[in-house]
C-alpha cells in the first residue's frame, strides 16, 4: 500500500531524513515512534506529498510521488491525513467541513456528501453537534470530526501526525478509541504518536526513529517483548516514556 | 457667513457626492480584486511572478496620486492611439477610476499579503491533504478566514480613499468636492461652500473610522 524506498530529505544542509525505507501493508496498523526532530513527522508529511524529498521514492497504491507526471491533489484526495492541531477550518460549521472537500474534490452532490459525512459524525459521536463551529468544541470532539473529515473522503489509508498530542489528557482517550476502531475494523492506518497503550493494543509494527533514520522496524511482540535486543537508543526512549 | 446659499445647492452637490461614492466603491472592488491577485503573485514560490508584483508595489507606493491620476488622462488615450491608430477618447472617469484601482491595488496586496500570511500554515497543509487544488485551497479555506481577519484595515484603506478621490479635481471630474467648490465660487461665497464640504468630509470619516474600531473589537474577541 504504502512503499517508502531510501528517502532523504535536506532543509537547506540540514539533512532531516537519512535513507528512509519501509513499507505498510493492506490492513496493516504501523505506528511510528522517536524523540522530538526525529523526522518522524517530516517522514509521514513526505507520504501524501505535504513535504518534499529530494531522494529515494515513495509509492502509494502504485503511484509514484517522485514522478513529476502524478497529479497529486489527486494522490492526496485519496489519503486521509489527521494533525496534530486538528486544523479544522473555523470559518465553516462542522457539517460544512465534512463536505466540502467531498463536494469540490470528488464531485459528490450536496446530499450525498451531508449524508455521508453526517453518518461519519454519528460514528465518531458528535452528531448532535452538526450545526456547531470547530471553536466551540473541545480539542477532543474537533480531533474526532478531523478523522471523520479524513474518513469522509473514503481513503485507501489514513495517516496520523501526533493526533493526540495537543490533546488535554482526559480527551486523549477519546480520540484513541475513534482510532482503535478504525484499526480493528482493518482500516491501514500509519501513526505517528507516543501512545505506546495504542501501540500494544492495535499495532502490526512499530518503527522508531532517531535523527532522521528508520533504527527499529519491527513486529509489535518482538518490539515490547524483547527490549533486550533493541539499540540503545530504543532502550532509552522506552525506559523514559514506559516509567511512568 | 452666511450658509442660507447651501439649502438650494444641495441637490446639485449630492450629484458631486454620488460621482465620489461611485469611485469610492468601483476603486475599492477593483483594487481588492487587483491587490489579490498581487498578493498571491508576491507569495508565489515562482520568483518571476513575485519580483513582478513587488516591483509594482514598490513604484505605485513611491508615486504621488495625483500623478497617477493625471498621467492615466493624458497619457492611455495617448498610448491607446499609438497601439490602435485611432483616437480612442476614454473620458475623465474611466481614466480616474482605472488610476485608482492600480493605485490603490498597492496598498491593498499588503493588506491581503499580511492577511493570507496571518493563517496559520496548517490549514493551508489540511486544505491539500484533502485534495484540493491551489486555486480551491485560496477560494475556499485561505482567502475567506485571510479576508474577515482584514475587513476593518481594507476599510481603514477605503476612508482614506474616501478623501482622495477629491484629486480628480486635477483633470475636472464633478465629485463632491468639486461640485461644492464651483457652486461656492459662483455664487461668490467659495469659504462657507469649503467649509461645509470640510464639515461632510469629517462626518462621514470620523463615523466610519469609529464603525472600523468597534468592528475590530468585535473580531478580536
Amino acid at each position: 500500500m504504502i512503499s517508502i524506498k531510501n528517502v532523504s530529505k535536506w532543509y537547506g544542509e540540514f539533512q532531516v531524513l537519512t535513507d528512509c525505507t519501509t513499507e505498510v501493508t493492506k490492513g496493516e496498523v504501523v505506528v511510528v515512534c522517536g524523540p522530538s526532530g526525529s523526522g518522524k513527522s517530516t517522514l509521514i508529511k513526505c507520504v501524501n506529498a505535504l513535504e518534499p524529498f529530494q531522494k529515494g521514492d515513495i509509492v502509494v497504491d502504485g503511484t509514484s510521488i517522485a514522478d513529476p507526471k502524478t497529479d497529486l491533489p489527486k494522490l492526496r484526495s485519496r489519503v486521509g491525513m489527521v494533525f496534530q492541531h486538528f486544523e479544522l477550518f473555523p470559518h465553516l460549521s462542522i457539517t460544512e467541513n465534512l463536505t466540502i472537500a467531498q463536494m469540490k474534490v470528488l464531485g459528490r452532490s450536496k446530499e450525498e456528501a451531508t449524508d455521508k459525512g453526517l453518518k461519519l459524525l454519528d460514528r465518531v459521536g458528535l452528531k448532535a453537534h452538526a450545526h456547531k463551529y470547530p471553536g466551540q468544541l473541545s480539542g477532543g470532539q474537533q480531533q474526532r470530526v478531523a478523522i471523520a473529515r479524513a474518513l469522509a473522503m473514503d481513503p485507501i489509508v489514513m495517516l496520523f501526525d501526533e493526533p493526540t498530542s495537543a490533546l488535554d489528557p482526559e480527551m486523549v482517550n477519546e480520540v484513541l478509541d475513534v482510532m482503535v476502531q478504525l484499526a480493528q475494523e482493518g482500516m491501514t492506518m500509519m501513526c505517528v504518536t507516543h501512545e505506546m497503550g495504542f501501540a500494544r493494543k492495535v499495532a502490526n509494527r512499530v518503527i522508531f526513529m532517531d535523527r532522521g533514520q528508520i533504527v527499529e522496524d519491527c513486529h509489535k511482540e518482538e518490539f515490547f517483548g524483547n527490549v533486550d535486543a533493541r539499540s540503545d537508543r530504543a532502550k532509552q526512549f522506552l525506559a523514559k516514556i514506559l516509567q511512568h | 457667513m452666511d450658509f442660507s446659499a447651501i439649502i438650494p445647492a444641495l441637490p446639485g452637490m449630492w450629484e458631486g457626492m454620488a460621482m465620489t461614492l461611485k469611485l469610492l466603491v468601483l476603486g475599492v472592488v477593483g483594487g481588492v480584486a487587483l491587490g489579490t491577485v498581487l498578493a498571491l503573485m508576491r507569495l508565489s514560490h515562482n520568483p518571476l511572478l513575485s519580483r513582478v508584483a513587488g516591483a509594482y508595489v514598490n513604484y505605485f507606493r513611491s508615486i504621488p496620486l495625483l500623478l497617477v491620476i493625471t498621467w492615466f488622462y493624458f497619457a492611455v488615450p495617448f498610448v491607446l492611439r499609438w497601439l490602435t491608430g485611432e483616437d480612442m477618447p476614454i473620458g475623465a472617469f474611466t481614466s480616474c477610476l482605472v488610476a485608482f484601482m492600480m493605485f490603490e491595488a498597492a496598498y491593498f496586496c499588503e493588506i491581503v499579503r499580511a492577511g493570507i500570511q496571518s493563517i496559520p500554515k496548517g490549514q493551508m497543509g489540511a486544505a491539500y491533504a484533502l485534495g484540493m487544488n491551489y486555486g480551491q485551497v485560496m477560494r475556499l479555506i485561505i482567502l475567506p478566514q485571510a479576508f474577515r481577519k482584514m475587513t476593518p484595515l481594507l476599510l481603514q484603506q477605503s476612508i482614506i480613499l474616501f478623501q482622495d478621490t477629491s484629486l480628480v479635481y486635477a483633470v475636472g471630474l464633478m465629485d463632491f468636492l468639486n461640485a461644492a467648490r464651483s457652486r461656492g465660487d459662483i455664487i461668490g461665497q467659495p469659504h462657507e461652500f469649503l467649509i461645509f464640504a470640510g464639515l461632510v468630509y469629517f462626518t462621514i470619516s470620523f463615523s466610519a473610522s469609529l464603525l472600523v474600531k468597534r468592528l475590530q473589537k468585535r473580531l478580536t474577541v
